[in-house]
């Protein structure tokens, strides 16, 4: 038996690699290059020696700061290219390595750059929409005028002061000087002011201005036809035109003071109809000027930010891995001698050799006259836990680390997940029709891999790519489960040759009360097709599926025990197989794997035996005979014998093992009661800074070991007949997906073809070509994955499954390049 | 059914005791995203950190690790203490604005009144400003971005109190409080400090009200804050106010009608001439025993930061229960606590005045 063990061939995927801790001393002078190429390498897991420092306190803070402010800029140019409508080109492979002083550099003066345009712009920009406000209000507002002009009044003009100080234009701020001036009279005292505000504070403007000067004023108002960007703010916004009529010195101080506090740009606008168009006229021809200089600023600008975008994501890539190596630098020791950096990392064994050879060319390469000193450290802590999976296997390797990272070196269940979580989804989404389809589907994203690979996907999208190879081999598997239980959207074919059955006679007319007769072989693979729609359909389907699902599920739960005495044989716990493994093997096999004796058997001899009342029966009377039920020789003391083992089981695995504990426990530590003695055999040589600083004693707590057995046994024998209840699911999935399509395909499509009416077979296709869609293809796919991973995760990985380790997370440039944004 | 209606007519009248069978209907959603804030309030082992830094950088660095990292991680460097407080009062007001949108009635009136002191300080402060003739957006940019409504600017314009209530005030939810400080009098330093306190006094009456109108643990805990409050604002008007010309009347006028020093307190505070005096009527409150014990005869330097910690302890203490918004008033305290504590610290950093660095942080948790 050992022997044939060990014969055993090695499964790569069974367990996770083999780690090993490392230790590096680096010489400063090659530490930055050594990191970088073990970045490229992407095989070492560094740990942080200084996690009770804080960010800023670590050596290389600086560096990461500048990092930090460096993304920062780059940041900024990204914005400013979207912002633009310019694109970053793409990812080129020429990439100079650029020093990251130097790229400090240049991106200082990129920014300057930009930044100084983007100032000029901006307050170009800012006098070009005061200018284009002061056109409408121009414009508008003479039509209020010429209303005030026939009562022949005076005026006034007035000006936002600040408006106009700053655009540079010396020749037209005289000329609005000019303006400054108040207007030629205010004989009748009644003066006005206009101006241009946001369409969401009129109404509140209105009422301030109102109380303000208690209603002695006159407002008018009308909408500016177009959207406007505010010169302050430049966002685009609503805007009206307005005209405060009012009269005297207060209520101009008053109703200015309020302009100002709303926002509200006042312009002047004269009173004279030719002095107004001659106004026009000088706005607009400062403006086209205005638009012109904008227009060259923006190409200057657009052509800069160009430049800066040809390399941008090159940029961004180089800064990003500068400060993952700083970062992973800041998780490295000074050595006493300040000399070098001490860093300790977990990496797998076979990597061993690659990771030497990479330090070695960064030796060669930084011209350090001492080599990178490499060596293996021993642990005291649990190793990463690291799966070499691929394309296929990733998606499954992902399923079980959903569930919990598999302790080291613990047995896989992604292994076996990779055929019977497929398997398990099929029976219950058995139906050829509906896996054509879902196997289209992941024909697709297959055939596309490569370009939706490298794209940006949505999270739903995201999910189902990630999924393919497991949506392709569920589609697979549902194929061959529909094929048995021969159904195509529900509509079973004779594609093995003819049905075994036949009408009694020629006229068939009792073939639904009589039955058929079977006058051939059986129907060579699968469901004979005649079983469908007849009168015992129903009761041999749920009576073929309910006792597959307690053979599958006993197979499942098998594997799972077996798989813990792998494990615990694997980890040379021989308590674990003795009093755990061998009572449980014997408790389940006895009570369920009889029962699955007795379903094969049934099957094989055609016996009518009643499986309920044996199963019943054996644990209510044990000996009574069992009459027309039996269907062996020797099943009576063959089950008291199976029961009897069952009982004796239960103890089996409750009491032994914690007394077992607690006697290697007092053997380990005899006479090592008096803890002074016992800690003078911990060494004392060890490095303060290594990870064997943990040696602490392990309590031995007798209770607290019972009473976890106890909650284990209890769990591990109600479970036995849960579990096996649980995967009664098979059974109750596949009846409904088959009863659900039978029903889209009887009472949509065939009635809906009943009627000779060309719109009511089209609505009928349609609704069937809706309902199979959404209903039977993605929510009862959706509720079968979901199903078919409770019983991965609960009935079969609760067998054997711990589940508490932690994952390999190498320092790798290939993984940190996408995560950021 | 019956049990529905039940619930309903129990949820209707506000029964003390059965709130947290109804609370979460409404409030559950954000008294979980409260107590999600909470948790991100910086921890003494943050401040402790945060002390030891050698420029405004290393503050950005470790905020970077925080819930502020977002807010500060595109400011360039240099930094200055100002762009620190404002990104980090910007968050507040993001959590708050947050907050409001999702609350319904009662919690969303209550929402609003906790940020009513701002606006009667960002009031205050713009028309001291206007007095003493500073730039309207100047003083725009000092407000309280809490405290900001719509027509604030427009405060500018007024000339005396009663012209400040009829222009811009009526419109905004102090209308009420103004009730009792309309006068024609023209604005000074002095009236406007007493239209604060005025102000102040009936803001801290209306809302305790309200709290008690709420019923429940929010009107337990929030009396007890507010409480803690109105007596805080009795001492230091108390102690702002010797030696000014401000009448005894006229002191016991700005005292709020309710706290623990409520009636007979305010009755001794009123006729204090000296600090000591101050500290003789408080110590015969025994919660207000401790603040005072600690510090020595004749001074009043420290006595903010003993307020301050125990309001904070206070604070802390309303999170201990579940199923009230006296929460949501706790955080926005402790938040702003938190702000003031990191502009004391950048500060400090700043001017290189680190031994000072302790004497004005209020650690929490």
């Amino acid at each position: 038996m050992e022997e044939f063990l060990d014969k055993l061939p090695q499964m790569d995927l069974m367990r996770s690699e083999k780690m090993t801790l490392v230790q590096l001393i680096i010489p400063v002078e090659s530490a930055h290059r050594s990191i970088t190429y073990l970045g490229e390498l992407g095989l070492l897991q560094f740990r942080d020696l200084n996690a009770d420092k804080s960010p800023f306190q670590r050596t290389f803070a600086n560096q990461v700061k500048r990092c930090g402010e460096m993304s920062r800029k780059l940041r900024f140019f990204k914005d400013q290219i979207d912002k633009a409508g310019l694109r970053c080109s793409p990812r080129h492979e020429i990439e100079p390595d650029i020093e990251l002083g130097d790229l400090e550099r240049q991106l200082a003066d990129h920014e300057h750059e930009v930044l100084e345009m983007n100032s000029n712009s901006e307050k170009l920009r800012q006098t070009y929409n005061e200018l284009l406000e002061f056109k409408i209000v121009l414009q508008k507002a003479s039509g209020f005028l010429v209303s005030s002009n026939a009562h022949a009044i005076g005026e006034e003009t007035e000006l936002h002061e600040s408006t106009y100080s700053n655009n540079g234009f010396i020749e037209t701020a005289s000329l609005l000087e000019q303006e400054m001036n108040p207007g030629p009279s205010s004989q009748s005292g009644l003066r006005f002011i206009s101006g241009i505000i946001n369409k969401d504070k009129l109404l509140r403007f209105e009422r301030m201005l109102f109380r303000a000067t208690r209603g002695n004023m006159l407002f008018n108002q009308t909408p500016s036809d177009e959207e406007i960007m505010d010169p302050s703010t430049s966002e685009m916004v609503e805007k009206i035109v307005f005209v405060v009529f009012f009269s005297g010195e207060q209520a101009r101080t008053k109703i200015l003071k309020i302009c100002e506090a709303f926002g509200a740009n006042c312009y002047p606008v004269p009173e004279d109809t030719t002095k107004q168009r001659q106004l026009t006229r000088e706005v607009l021809s400062r403006l086209s000027d205005l638009e012109a200089t904008l227009d060259a600023g923006t190409r200057h600008r657009n052509s800069a930010l160009n430049s800066v975008g040809y390399s941008l994501t090159n940029w961004m890539t180089t800064v990003r891995r500068e400060k993952a190596v700083y970062d992973t630098l800041n998780m490295l020791n000074f050595d006493v001698t300040k000399k070098c950096l001490v860093g300790e990392g977990w990496c797998p064994t076979f990597a061993k050799t690659q990771i030497h050879e990479v330090l070695q060319r960064a030796t060669f390469d930084s011209n350090s006259q001492v080599g990178v000193i490499f060596h293996v450290m021993q642990a005291v802590e649990s190793p990463p836990t690291y799966f070499r999976t691929n394309k296929l296997t990733n998606a499954f390797q992902e399923i079980i680390d959903a569930y919990g990272v598999a302790r080291y070196q613990e047995a896989n269940p992604a292994v076996y997940s990779v055929v019977t979580y497929p398997f398990l989804f099929a029976v219950m989404f058995g139906d050829w029709g509906h896996g054509l389809c879902l196997l289209l589907g992941a024909l697709y994203l297959l055939a596309r891999e490569r370009k939706l690979s490298t794209q940006k996907l949505g999270s739903f999208m995201e999910m189902l790519f990630g999924g393919r190879y497991v949506i392709l081999l569920m589609s697979l598997f549902s194929i061959y489960c529909g094929l048995i239980y021969n159904e195509f959207f529900s509509v079973p074919f004779h594609i093995f040759g003819g049905s075994a059955y036949k009408c009694r006679d020629t006229t068939c007319s009792d073939a639904y009360t009589v039955g058929l007769v079977k006058y051939r072989d059986p129907y060579p693979f699968g469901v004979d097709p005649s079983w469908y729609g007849s009168r015992s359909e129903l009761p041999y389907l749920n009576s073929l599926k309910m006792k597959m699902s307690i053979l599958l599920g006993i197979a499942q739960m098998n594997l799972g025990l077996i798989l813990s005495f792998f494990n615990a044989r694997f980890f040379g716990s021989s308590l674990d197989i003795r009093y755990q493994f061998i009572p449980q093997m014997i408790f389940l096999n006895s009570l369920f794997g009889y029962l699955s004796l007795l379903i094969i058997i049934k099957w094989c001899t055609g016996s009518q035996a009643d499986l309920y009342h044996v199963m019943i029966y054996m644990f209510l009377s044990p000996t009574e005979e069992l009459g027309e039920n039996e269907l062996f020789w020797g099943q009576r003391p063959l089950q008291i014998l199976l029961l009897l083992s069952a009982f004796i089981a239960v103890p089996w695995m409750l009491f032994p093992k914690p007394f077992a504990l607690r006697k290697i426990h007092m053997e380990r530590f005899q006479g090592r009661t008096y803890g002074v003695l016992g800690s003078s055999e911990v060494d004392l040589d060890v490095e303060p800074d290594s990870a064997r600083g943990g040696h602490h004693e392990e309590e031995f707590n007798f209770s607290e070991i019972f009473v976890h057995q106890l909650i284990h046994s209890i769990e591990f024998v109600l479970g036995s007949v849960s579990n096996t209840a649980s995967y009664l699911r098979l059974w109750a999935l596949s009846l409904a997906h088959s009863e659900l399509s039978t029903v889209f395909y009887e009472k949509v499509l065939l009635l809906a073809w009943g009627y000779d009416n060309i719109l009511i077979r089209l609505i009928g296709v349609a609704v069937f070509a809706f309902a199979t869609a959404f209903i039977l293809l993605m929510m009862e796919t959706l509720s079968a994955f979901l199903h078919a991973l409770r019983l991965h995760w609960v009935e079969f990985m609760g067998k054997f499954f711990h589940g508490d380790g932690y994952k390999f997370k190498p320092f790798s440039f290939a993984l940190i390049s996408d995560d950021d944004e | 059914m019956i049990f529905f209606l039940a619930i309903a007519s129990i949820s209707e009248r506000n029964m003390y005791g059965f709130e947290a069978l109804t609370f979460n209907i409404h409030g559950g959603y954000l008294e979980a995203i409260v107590r999600g804030h909470r948790a991100g309030l910086l921890t003494t082992a943050d401040y402790n950190n945060l002390c030891q830094c050698e420029n405004l950088d290393d503050i950005k660095m470790h905020l970077s690790a925080t819930k502020y990292g977002s807010y500060l991680q595109n400011e360039p460097s240099p930094l200055h203490t100002t762009t620190i407080v404002e990104k980090c009062t910007l968050k507040l007001v993001d959590d708050y604005k947050h907050m409001l949108c999702q609350a319904t009635e009662p919690m969303s009136t209550f929402l609003e009144y906790i940020r009513y002191g701002h606006m009667i300080d960002n009031v205050v402060l713009i028309v001291t400003g206007t007095l003493h003739e500073r730039d309207v957006q100047e003083l725009l940019e000092k407000c309280h971005p809490l405290g900001m409504f719509d027509s604030i600017a427009t405060l500018v314009v007024a000339q005396n109190m009663r012209e400040l209530y009829r222009l811009v005030l009526v419109d905004t939810p102090l209308a009420p409080y103004f009730s009792e400080c309309l006068t024609s009098e023209d604005l000074d330093d002095m009236n406007i400090e007493i239209m604060r306190n005025t102000l102040y006094k009936a803001y801290l009456e209306d809302f305790y009200k309200f709290c008690q109108k709420l019923g429940g643990a929010t009107s337990e805990i929030m009396s007890d804050l507010l409480a803690f409050e109105a007596d805080r604002r009795a001492v230091n008007i108390t102690i702002n106010s010797i030696g000014t010309e401000l009448t005894r009347e006229d002191r016991k006028k700005l005292y709020s009608n309710f706290g623990l020093l409520y009636p007979y307190g305010h009755e001794e505070l009123a006729i204090c001439e000296d600090i000591d005096q101050v500290r003789g009527v408080m110590e015969k409150y025994p919660p207000y025993q401790a603040i005072f014990s600690k510090m020595s005869y004749g001074e009043s330097q420290m006595l903010d930061k003993a307020f301050y910690e125990e309001e904070v302890r206070r604070l802390c203490l309303a999170f201990e229960q579940q199923f009230h918004y006296a929460v949501f008033f706790a955080y926005m305290r402790l938040r702003e606590q938190e702000i003031r504590n990191l502009m004391w610290i950048s500060e400090c950093v700043a001017q290189n005045q680190k031994s000072r660095i302790h004497d004005s942080v209020v650690y929490m948790f």
